[in-house]
């Protein structure tokens, strides 16, 4: 379990992080959102013990990352931000010094190393300097020394960040396997990801937490949560038949297609059998039709801009 | 092997995949050659020791050895290897010792590689081996201050060009601290103690003993704990400054 009470971390006057408090379980895989310059890089930097907390507490399995360094640190597997690695060592010497400095001796080192090198798929690069190595290898190289010893605690800080859309597949194919009784933090701008591989979503603004939840309950935060969206096939007065409807809040035309409505609902309140009763009893010339879940983009973007 | 071995190792054997450290031994054993036997006049002094072999060593310490301290922390800081080393179960003790024994070693492996010159003063002379040995010891220890020196100023900036500059400056201060150049230029009015100490931190006082043979342990002691004074400082910059 991560238990983070009170994280604050300050840079001079500049507070990047401001009064964090949350727990992590076994099992979760947290998506850490927010906005470049949000704090979460930070955050992470300070739950692996790169940073030291200006005020407040990480724990790793009640290990304190301030008090007890070398047994919180070797709970985890970390991939830093832009995956550093010894660039003028091969794939396999890296992974060898990694094995090592997480305690493997003798046959055991190559055994880790194999497992690894299966896990993220690198054999092919094994013999090749991590210098040359392309940037999907070299995200791949962080991932594999990040899993080495099997860590309990997995943080990956923008893990896909700068992969092709097949990497990106394969790196949360990983993640998700990796994830059973882990516990993964992942930090990512890219919100496809969460509801991707996320069983939960922290989005941070400014140091500070503005939302928490599964996918599913933020995305239920969104003004398009439960919104109906309709496409016409010839041009029909919606909103006369809507206004007055009970649960229904406006209807939008989109600007592109003037045959595409969206029905947004209030509060957030179910108006999918309202509006098909409405469509079917006043003949509505509808080719398309679906519900809303609400968009994480949009909730996100409420979030993180409320303040503006 | 635990983890102060492990990095080490790693260290050293990083210097061996890049061209460094064949480039920093050629060319140590190149002006090393220069120094004994243009400079030095080694043939023309008819002794049989290495005096004018090791007098040089300060001097050619000064460029030589900033040159492989300056990459020791500030390209962990450019390449942000530092991140990953730092959160690995490693001790910062271990990290900043294993990586100054690893720059160590290659001074030595340096140093070593200039047997030949031993050879030959053997086999033209009868030297006092003992001496010889005394002065590799010391030439290594001092080889060893110049490095601590490096990786504390290599902790303090992210650039390897302004740490060898600093390093080459300060190692500079330290070799002629105990030459009446300097202490002839403290105020008359500074009590004597102070000049003596400043005199007592100079490289070339406790060099030039050792050098001629007279192996004190004091000589050695004061570079052991030179070394690592300055370790310790740059264990404290790099808690201080690994955020930036």
């Amino acid at each position: 379990m991560i238990e983070i009470n009170h994280l604050t971390k300050k840079f001079d006057q500049f507070t990047a992080v401001d009064d964090l408090s949350f727990t992590v379980s076994e099992g979760e895989v947290l998506g850490f959102l927010g906005p470049n310059g949000a704090g979460k890089s930070t955050t992470m930097k300070v739950i692996t013990g790169f940073l030291a907390p200006t005020s407040g507490s990480v724990k790793i399995d009640g290990y304190d990352i301030t008090t007890s360094p070398i047994e919180a640190k070797s709970l985890i597997g970390y991939l830093p931000e832009g995956a550093p690695s010894y660039g003028d060592m091969t794939t396999l010497d890296f992974l060898r010094f990694i094995a090592e400095v997480r305690g493997y001796r003798g046959d055991d080192i190559q055994k880790r190393v194999d497992h690894v090198v299966r896990e993220v798929d690198l054999a092919a690069v094994l013999h090749q300097t991590i210098d040359t190595l392309s940037k999907g290898f070299k995200r791949r190289v962080g991932l594999a020394q990040a899993i080495m010893h099997d860590p309990k605690v997995l943080i990956l800080d923008e893990p896909t960040d700068g992969l092709d859309p097949n990497q990106k597949h394969h790196v949360r194919a990983l993640i998700r396997n990796l994830a059973r009784d882990k516990i993964v933090v992942i930090s990512t701008h890219i919100l496809e990801e969460v509801n991707a591989v996320c069983t939960r979503a922290i989005i941070i603004n400014r140091g500070r937490i503005v939302a928490d939840g599964t996918p599913a309950e933020l995305e239920a935060r969104s003004r398009l949560h439960q919104a109906v969206s309709i496409r016409l096939t010839t041009a029909y007065d919606l909103a006369a038949d809507l206004r007055n409807v009970p649960n229904i809040d406006h209807v939008e035309q989109d600007k592109a297609d003037r045959l595409r409505y969206t029905i947004l609902a209030s509060g957030g309140k179910p108006i999918f059998q309202t509006v098909s009763e409405l469509a079917q009893v006043k003949e509505w010339p509808v080719s398309e039709f679906h519900v809303n879940k609400g968009q994480l983009e949009d909730v996100f973007r409420s979030v993180t801009q409320g303040a503006n | 092997m635990n983890n102060l071995g492990i990095i080490c190792k790693r260290e050293l054997a990083s210097y061996f995949t890049t061209p460094l450290a064949y480039i920093f031994i050629v060319i140590f054993l190149i002006m090393n050659g220069v120094f004994t036997f243009d400079m030095g006049g080694f043939y023309l002094r008819g002794q049989a020791d290495l005096l004018p072999f090791f007098s040089f060593h300060p001097w050619l310490y000064l460029f030589m050895v900033p040159a492989i301290a300056m990459g020791l922390w500030a390209d962990e800081r450019k390449t942000g290897t530092i991140e990953l080393l730092m959160t690995l179960p490693v001790k910062l003790s271990e990290a900043v010792l294993g990586k100054f024994l690893a720059a160590w070693a290659l001074t030595g492996i340096a140093l070593l590689l200039t047997f030949p010159i031993w050879i030959t003063v053997n086999y033209l002379g009868d030297p006092d081996n003992g001496v010889i040995v005394a002065a590799y010891l010391g030439s290594w220890f001092m080889a060893g201050g110049f490095l601590a020196i490096g990786s504390c100023m290599s902790a303090s900036t992210r650039n390897p060009v302004i740490a060898f500059i600093l390093t080459v400056s300060i190692c500079f201060l330290f070799v002629v601290m105990g030459s009446p150049i300097v202490l002839d230029a403290f105020p008359q009015w500074l009590p004597q103690f102070v000049v003596d100490a400043f005199a007592a931190m100079g490289f070339l006082t406790h060099f030039d003993s050792i050098s001629k043979g007279v192996l004190d342990i004091r000589d050695i002691l004061f570079f052991a704990v030179f070394i690592l004074a300055w370790l310790m400082a740059s264990a404290v910059v790099i808690e201080i400054k690994k955020a930036n």
